[in-house]
């Protein structure tokens, strides 16, 4: 929970609700942007970022590195596979385009 | 040296142990108990204990695991509190997966769930919103708990609930901010800490500037770390290094992810919320002023403590229950009689015992590393 996990955003989910979706470590959730996004830019200028997600949330942009090293700690420490647990059957399908099984790969 | 091969840069780590020892060496003249720093969140606490740190410092350095995990803190009133909202007929209760194994003073949410009370685990604040959308029958209630790390999240799901016009969501709030914490047990007089690790993720929100005062005005080295070993050691030796100058700064070693000013649209979202409870409770600690926050006037209509009468029992944790000295380091947590005899993270009695965060359950899982524990 408080730990959060890095994510790619790969998609625009809903540019005025501020949600994007993020791929976690294959899994895809909209995510809310609001505290990454550049006040009056585009949602898709954050298409490629790699950011934090903590419980849904966006809450810092890292770069590839920094996020794979992350990714190794948590899975070292245990934590990844809790918080992949909870983002897989703690994910309520949020509406956005294309349909909830978007969200899936 | 146990375990440093496998941390990013094994040579940078064994050149920081190295560093470490040189300045514990230097430090030891004149010294007759080791220096204490704490580190003050729970995920670095499972950090220290997974890569076996403790094992790897002098004996003049140790840390001391710090009150920061925030399921840890939760007194078993509030949880009672929260069976008693979930078991209402119309609601469906949303919550973190970790806090449904807390124990309350009759039974945690888990228990509540498995008697039919609508307990959902959730991943997100905003999936309780979306269940509130799909659910317009029922009352659907968040229970939102975590320091600045997890604050903005309910903040946002909030303003958002309140701009989609959503009429059958509230939160629960029961969150909990660092700086009154850190201030109160800086004030307490017996206080063996020497120095500080600071909390990455929530300084990610808040910034460095809020921890100044714990510089100026207590003279102690506070240095914000990230979670990797070396991200650990490098801002011990950082904490060390200014303790040898005789210097007490606030630092930064984790500048890759946290701003000196925080996180500007976090920080507006919690402002609009939230205010400063009077007071707030913590198991263990007894009641911190101004540790808690609750919903603005604004938002009252998604106050879960304003929609259903919350019972808000006091309730004392069990008279055999330690965790209060074992958060303030004052007892380690082998030492509590009850620790893996009465408590285990099965069965645990108290909430040190509950999160892979918590220092109880770290021992109990990694065993303690310099030969006390079991």
């Amino acid at each position: 929970m408080c730990l959060g996990i890095p994510g790619q955003i790969v998609a625009v989910a809903d540019e005025a609700a501020m949600l994007c979706v993020v791929d976690v470590s294959g899994v895809r959730r909209a995510v809310d942007v609001v505290c990454v996004a550049e006040p009056g830019a585009p949602l898709s200028d954050l298409v490629g970022a790699w950011v934090l997600v903590h419980v849904g949330f966006a809450m810092s942009i890292i770069d590839e590195e920094e996020a794979a090293a992350t990714l190794k700690v948590l899975a070292e420490i245990g934590e990844a596979e809790a918080e992949m647990e909870a983002l897989t059957t703690g994910s309520v399908d949020v509406e956005i385009p294309g349909g909830p099984h978007a969200l899936r790969r | 040296m146990r375990f440093v091969d496998e941390f990013r840069d094994p040579a940078l780590a064994a050149a920081l142990v190295k560093e470490i020892e040189a300045i514990a060496a230097r430090l030891e003249r004149g010294r007759d108990k080791p220096f204490a720093i704490m580190e003050v969140c729970g995920g670095h606490t499972h950090a220290i204990f997974r890569y076996g740190l403790e094992g790897l410092l002098p004996d003049l350095v140790e840390f001391v695991h710090g009150p920061g995990c925030p399921v840890c803190v939760l007194p078993m009133g509030r949880v009672d509190d929260c069976v008693a909202i979930a078991e209402r007929e119309e609601v469906i209760f949303a919550t973190f997966g970790d806090a449904m194994r807390v124990p309350g003073s009759k039974k945690s949410l888990l228990q509540a769930k498995a008697e039919g009370a609508d307990v959902r685990m959730v991943y997100s604040p905003l999936d309780a919103l979306t269940l509130a959308k799909r659910n317009p029958e029922r009352q659907v209630v968040f229970f939102g708990l975590g320091f600045e790390t997890t604050m903005p999240s309910t903040a946002l799901t909030v303003l958002r609930a309140a701009r989609e016009g959503v009429q059958n969501f509230s939160l629960f709030c029961n969150h909990i901010t660092i700086i009154p914490t850190l201030r109160a047990l800086l004030e307490q007089p017996d206080l063996g800490i020497d120095g500080f690790i600071g909390p990455g993720h929530v300084s990610m929100v808040i910034g460095t500037a809020p921890y100044r005062f714990i510089a100026e005005e207590f003279h102690k080295p506070l240095v914000v770390a990230g979670f990797e070993p070396i991200d650990l050691l490098q801002s011990l030796l950082m904490v060390l290094r200014q303790l040898e100058a005789g210097e007490a700064k606030i630092e930064n070693q984790y500048a890759r992810v946290v701003p000196e000013h925080g996180n500007p649209a976090a920080l507006k979202a919690v402002a609009e919320v939230y205010e400063p409870r009077p007071t707030f409770e913590w198991r263990g600690l007894g009641s911190i002023a101004g540790s808690g926050v609750r919903l603005k006037e604004p938002y009252a209509a998604f106050d879960a403590e304003r929609r259903f009468a919350v019972p808000d029992i006091k309730v004392a944790d069990p008279a055999s229950c330690r965790c209060g000295e074992v958060l303030t380091g004052a007892l380690k947590p082998w030492a509590c009689p009850e620790f893996g005899k009465g408590c285990t993270p099965e069965r645990p009695l108290g909430a040190l015992m509950v999160s892979s965060e918590g220092s109880c359950a770290a021992y109990y899982q990694y065993g303690g590393i310099k030969g006390e524990a079991a």
